[in-house]
């Protein structure tokens, strides 16, 4: 029998794998996937704990996130294509114009 | 001693009810010449001349009326707006007050002014800004007028400064010159001095009285604690001091002769100098109440009267030997006003008289400066009187009157104050009567060296000069004036017609003037005796081109006694000094905090910039950290 627990405890790794691949990744692409990767950790964990619960809060949330993230993959891929065609990489150490 | 008390001030009627006419021909001829530009040049003095002139027959025309009016009912205050419409209780109508006191002062600036304007236009005849001084001219006239004729004090001050400001335009006129403007702004700086005293009586009959004006000032004053009257009057005559060039503010009227002779005739007989005075007998139910104050008044006056008479000796440049005189005829009005209700109208009378005699002087001045190439060193003169023969005549009028020769008008107001000063009795009286008496004989000496220097003698001129008789514009003022010094103190003090008239305002004195009482003889003897040195000394002995060395006397009093000394050593070093450790406090301890912390915010921003390393992923782990310590935080304190 598959419990909430079991999902929470996927929804960690799912969050681990996204977060390590945003930390060690230079590709932005790759960046993007992971945050896509950890937003849904977070969804996942939502709905468990919304079915842990008996409660729909967490579902709505749910949506929310998908929103919420969709909107930013489409601002983020603007700039990742914009970055791309100035520089022709889509590594983000390149793009360091505001150091220091 | 009885006093009648003032009489009552009734509102304006007749022509009296169009009172600021008189202030307004000198104001619109002043805007005309100042703002109409290049364009009123051509006819700009005349007007300048006409508007003082409209304001001199308008003047007469008041005096008519008033001697008209029954006694009592002279005293006229024409209310015409109101300036600060009651801040709490500080409440400023502009009223113009026509009585007794201010139509002789408002006949003597608009007669004397206008005399002395007629004759700049043939004194400023050359000078391509002759409409521009005309314009000032007007505005000086404007403001001596608003001084006299206020109602009350704010309204005084206003015509105060404005005398003031016009002062500084004039004494700087020729600023093309080193020395105008630095003599301009010394009589404006020890101007504020004075000007400095006069605001704060303001203030404290305001905190005092909850009035300004003169009627409610002086309904008030009866009732005032002793120590607040004292400290009125003393700064009352601060403010007069500074104006009146009175010891310790004297410094500035030698200064000004920088100034065009006319200016320096405006000054001296008809306005400014004369404004402390008026203040002084204006203010008279204060001084009246406080003994002390009228005694530090009569000091002021006699030391200030000897101070003068002594810088006039050792001058060898006309105007300055003439400035020193003014100071010390002052002193003598000062010593008059400061002997209480016995002197005030002695010391109008002399004002008067005084504006006669002085004003022809100066213009007799100009008249030879003007000859003789702008040389006002007295030893480049000499035998000008078979050249400059209505000068010499109107000259010899003036000097006769100043020291006080019967029947010229000195001797009619000047004996009365030194007899009044004896009359006060006491110490002080004997000490101040023979002040008086003393200046008296010196004022005699050096008008006689004056004129044996110019007048006199052998022809010392320089080579280009070549005098001959100034034009008739010129001339004609000087001998209206010259008739003025022989018969205004005999007109005035005959009959003590003048004390009669100014009874009323400034309350009548028990005394009865006999003139050829002892007194006045032995003053007669000591004018001769100061005459015959001076003839002495300049007359029988041939006067030297260059001035010799001369005793330490002489030496102190060209240096203006070191007046400028002291203020320079007293007042200007430890300023400097002082605004120089301002300045290091201000560069060192002020600046220097600010300068430190904004040093320290920069360098550690500069550090803290190294922070931002360009890398997006160590931003990202700082972001990690960051949520897992907060969400670490948040746990622990839940547990």
């Amino acid at each position: 029998m598959i419990s909430p627990a079991h999902y929470v405890a996927l929804a960690v790794i799912l969050f681990v794998i996204g977060g390590v691949g945003v930390l060690i990744r230079r590709n932005a692409l790759v960046m993007f996937m992971c945050v896509e990767l950890m937003l849904n950790a977070v969804n996942l964990a939502f709905i468990a704990f919304a079915r842990l619960h008996g409660g729909l809060d967490g579902q709505v949330i749910a949506f929310f996130v998908m929103v919420v993230a969709a909107a930013e993959v489409v601002v983020g891929l603007a700039i990742l294509t914009s970055i791309f065609r100035a520089r022709k990489s889509a590594s983000v150490d390149d793009a360091n114009l505001l150091k220091n | 001693m009885t006093l009648t008390s003032p009489e009552l001030t009734l509102p304006a009627i007749g022509v009296a009810h169009a009172a600021w006419l008189l202030l307004a021909f000198p104001s619109v001829g002043a805007a005309v010449l100042l703002l109409g530009g290049r364009r009123t040049n051509a006819w700009g003095h005349w007007l300048g001349v006409t508007m003082s002139l409209a304001s001199f027959v308008y003047g007469v025309v008041l005096l008519a009326q008033m001697l008209g009016a029954r006694a009592g009912g002279r005293s006229r205050d024409d209310h015409v707006f109101t300036w600060i419409p009651g801040i709490g209780r500080f409440h400023v109508p502009i009223g113009l007050l026509i009585d007794q006191l201010s139509i002789c002062f408002v006949l003597l600036i608009t007669g004397v002014g206008s005399l002395i304007l007629i004759y700049a236009v043939g004194y400023m005849a050359k000078d391509p800004e002759r409409r521009r001084f005309f314009g000032y001219l007007n505005l000086f006239i404007a403001a001596m007028l608003l001084l006299v004729v206020a109602d009350n004090y704010v309204a005084l001050y206003v015509g105060w400064e404005g005398v003031g400001l016009a002062s500084y335009l004039l004494i700087g006129f020729w600023s093309y010159n080193p020395a105008p403007p630095v003599a301009a702004k010394k009589a404006f700086i020890a101007n504020r001095v004075g000007d400095a005293g006069l605001s704060l009586a303001i203030m404290l009959m305001f905190a005092q009285f909850g009035s300004v004006s003169f009627a409610g000032v002086f309904s008030e004053v009866h009732s005032a604690k002793p120590g607040v009257v004292t400290a009125l009057g003393l700064l009352l005559l601060l403010g007069a001091c500074g104006k009146s060039a009175q010891l310790p503010l004297q410094s500035w009227l030698l200064d000004a002769m920088e100034g065009p002779t006319p200016v320096s005739a405006l000054i001296h007989a008809a306005t400014m100098v004369t404004a402390g005075v008026y203040l002084i007998v204006r203010s008279a139910p204060i001084f009246n109440l406080s003994a002390n104050a009228r005694l530090v008044v009569t000091i002021v006056g006699a030391a200030t009267l000897l101070f003068g008479a002594l810088i006039g000796c050792a001058k060898d440049d006309i105007k300055k030997a003439l400035a020193g005189s003014t100071m010390s005829q002052i002193g003598y009005m000062m010593l008059a006003a400061g002997l209480g209700p016995v002197g005030y109208a002695l010391a109008i009378a002399h004002l008067l008289a005084h504006g006669f005699f002085k004003a022809g002087l100066f213009l007799g001045a100009g008249a030879v400066k003007h000859e003789m190439n702008d040389e006002v060193d007295m030893r480049r003169f000499g035998g000008l009187a078979t050249v400059m023969k209505i000068t010499f005549v109107t000259f010899t009028f003036g000097y006769l009157a100043i020291i006080g020769i019967p029947p010229f008008s000195g001797f009619f107001t000047k004996d009365p104050i030194i007899e009044a000063a004896f009359a006060k009795g006491g110490t002080s009286g004997a000490i101040l009567g023979t002040a008086a008496m003393i200046g008296a004989g010196i004022t005699a000496f050096y008008m006689t060296r004056v004129m044996f220097m110019t007048f006199a003698g052998r022809r010392r001129w320089n080579d280009d000069a070549h005098p001959h008789e100034a034009p008739p514009v010129m001339t004609s003022p000087m001998v209206i004036l010259a008739v003025g010094s022989l018969g205004a103190g005999g007109f005035l003090m005959i009959s003590n017609r003048l004390i009669n008239f100014l009874g009323p305002v400034v309350g009548t004195p028990p005394l009865s003037h006999g003139f050829f009482a002892p007194i006045s003889d032995i003053a007669l003897v000591v004018v001769v005796a100061g005459a015959a040195v001076a003839w002495a000394m300049y007359g029988r002995r041939e006067v030297a081109v260059t001035a010799p060395r001369g005793n330490f006397a002489t030496v102190a009093a060209r240096k203006d006694l070191y007046g400028d000394a002291f203020n320079e050593s007293v007042l200007m070093r430890p300023g400097q000094w002082l605004t120089r450790l301002s300045v290091f406090f201000d560069n060192r301890g002020v600046d220097g905090i600010v300068n430190t912390i904004a040093a320290t915010m920069g360098g550690g921003s500069g550090r803290l910039r190294r922070v931002q390393t360009g890398f997006v992923r160590s931003y990202a782990l700082s972001m990690l950290v960051g949520a897992v310590l907060v969400v670490g935080a948040l746990i622990l304190v839940r547990l």
